[in-house]
């Protein structure tokens, strides 16, 4: 039986008790085990009953290429030690930008397996060391560096190819990426923790009444869609994509801890239970079955809502891997929040607003909130965990009666797939 | 004595390509091709495969006009003043690569049309980076 269709169920329950992130932006005087501590400082303050380091059993970090931004490779025990945690065990997984959903996964495994009852699961990455060309670089070896990155494709090239695809095969058009980018910053405007804590129109105001300070021409952008038509003000990087499609370089950390079920009790009161864990592998774009869908989400997704017995209709908050606008459009249509083609609908429609039906990204997504490709998977559950806990702040959902939601992480441009469905207590 | 068949290996796919055929393999079990040669069959996971050159017809399923460029192409000149297309090829035979794209006008994507028929051209290979690159046929 294929990994879609066999029915897999956890040897026994797992629940997250706790999270915490670092400041997502760009920090020039901060390394990864600076941004790590930070986040496990967060992490341990917002403990009920604190955390003692020495009570972790076990611990698992996400984290892309620490070798290649940092010059520092073997960055697992760097970390353990920094928090003092060693001589307990800690692995760092590398799947691209889905590291730390692939960290998460293995840490569910671990405490499923009955090997231990808590675990620490991070992701971190350092990354605005490098120039953006040597950012570019490393993330394109993300890709295939023997058939596609030769060929000129980059990690942004080949999400356009994909979004060219979409525009083709369906009513998919540029003003539908942008809207993605309009309401994610919108959401992240409401996130302390976002790279880009505000709007793109305050973004807009910002430059102008910087202009104006400077007695420099002031452009005469209308609205956010207009400034994100100009071309000096939002740049070409990979046509379709512009400079506000992308995901931005970003320095981070995020952390959970993770118990077996039958312990959360005395972490917390509020734990948010793993009812679902899926994971999937993809082939590179020019070998996949379909130019405009990731097959490993869609497989992933499938696991994911068998084991949790749900289906994408009953997910009432989802975080997806928005790391260019179009691959957000694509992630609601692979989770099958919508039907192949509707994606831009559902944006134009307010659908995926924090208004909407299926409110997605309200931490600002990887695009406002920032992508530090390493701790992005375990960012996105941070956000789920505070939404369905009541603790999301300006940002919290109106629906008083949130049960489930749903992480969808992306490694590379859909070689890995990680989907996780959550649900409340 | 025949000559011994290359290994199914990224290298013989580059050698190939500085030969100027364009080599992929196909399952001698399944019929099954790939334009990445490989030693298992990706379709029928069988290990009978043999050297497939493809034509080098094909059309141009989807495309991007890159203007933020990698290290290697800044040094050919290109970048935000100077894009270069890339995309992906559908060969006659059905399988796809990722290729460059040559002949069109970069800075003009709406002048590009995906499905137009495109042709293998292998004249600027870079013998460093060997890739399929491929123009309006």
């Amino acid at each position: 039986m294929s990994p879609a269709t066999k029915k897999r169920q956890l040897a026994r329950p797992v629940s997250i008790v706790g999270a915490g992130m670092s400041q997502f932006g760009a920090f020039k005087d901060l390394t990864s085990r600076d941004l790590f501590a930070s986040a496990f400082l967060d992490l341990q303050s917002h403990m009920e009953q604190g955390l003692d380091v020495a009570d972790i059993q076990c611990a698992y970090v996400g984290n892309y290429s620490s070798d290649l931004f940092e010059g520092q490779g073997h960055t697992g025990p760097i970390l353990a030690d920094w928090l003092g945690m060693t001589p307990t065990p800690i692995t760092r997984i590398e799947n691209a930008c889905a590291s730390s959903g692939s960290a998460l996964r293995e840490g569910i495994m671990a405490i499923a397996s009955g090997l231990y009852d808590v675990v620490l699961v991070g992701g971190v990455e350092k990354m605005t060391g490098l120039p953006t060309e040597g950012v570019t670089d490393v993330l394109a070896s993300a890709a295939d560096v023997l058939y596609e990155v030769p060929a000129g494709l980059t990690f942004p090239g080949i999400y356009a190819a994909l979004a060219k695809a979409h525009m083709d095969r369906y009513e998919t058009s540029l003003t539908h990426l942008l809207k993605v980018g309009i309401k994610n910053h919108q959401n992240g405007a409401l996130n302390p923790k976002a790279q880009f804590n505000q709007s793109l129109r305050d973004m807009m105001e910002r430059r102008k009444s910087r202009a104006r300070d400077r007695g420099e021409f002031v452009p005469a952008w209308q609205d956010e869609m207009a400034f994100l038509n100009d071309p000096q003000a939002n740049p070409w990087i990979a046509w379709p994509l512009r400079l506000y499609d992308c995901a931005p370089i970003t320095d981070g950390a995020a952390c959970v801890l993770l118990v077996a079920s039958e312990l959360a009790s005395s972490f917390t009161h509020k734990p948010v239970q793993v009812a679902g864990t899926g994971q999937a592998s993809g082939r590179p774009l020019h070998d996949a079955e379909e130019l405009t869908s990731l097959s490993a989400a869609k497989a992933a997704a499938a696991q994911a809502y068998q084991m949790a017995g749900v289906t994408a209709q009953d997910i009432q908050v989802a975080e997806v891997h928005d790391c260019f606008t179009i691959a957000e459009i694509i992630a609601t249509e692979d989770l099958g929040f919508f039907a192949p083609g509707e994606g831009p609908r559902a944006v134009d429609e307010g659908r995926t607003a924090r208004t909407g039906d299926k409110p997605i990204n309200t931490s600002g997504g990887l695009k406002a909130k920032g992508h530090p490709v390493g701790a992005s998977g375990v960012a996105q559950v941070i956000e789920v965990f505070h939404q369905l806990r009541g603790e999301a702040g300006p940002r919290q959902l109106p629906n008083p009666n949130l049960e489930l939601g749903l992480t969808h992480n992306v490694g590379g441009t859909g070689g890995t797939c990680v989907v996780h469905v959550l649900r409340r207590g | 004595m025949p000559e011994q068949p290359r290994a199914f290996t990224a290298a013989s796919f580059s050698a190939y390509l500085k030969e100027g055929k364009l080599m992929g393999v196909r399952c001698r079990a399944c019929g099954h091709l790939s334009a990445q040669p490989r030693p298992l069959c990706a379709a029928c996971h069988g290990r009978d495969v043999e050297w497939q050159q493809f034509s080098g017809r094909g059309a141009l399923s989807t495309f991007t006009c890159i203007s933020v460029a990698p290290a290697a192409l800044v040094k050919q000149g290109f970048g935000r003043n100077n894009p270069y297309c890339a995309g992906i090829v559908t060969l006659e035979e059905g399988p796809r690569v990722s290729a460059r794209i040559l002949g069109v006008d970069a800075r003009s994507p709406q002048s590009i049309e995906t499905g137009m028929a495109v042709a293998l051209d292998l004249a600027e290979l870079d013998p460093e980076r060997p890739a399929p690159a491929f123009r309006p046929a």
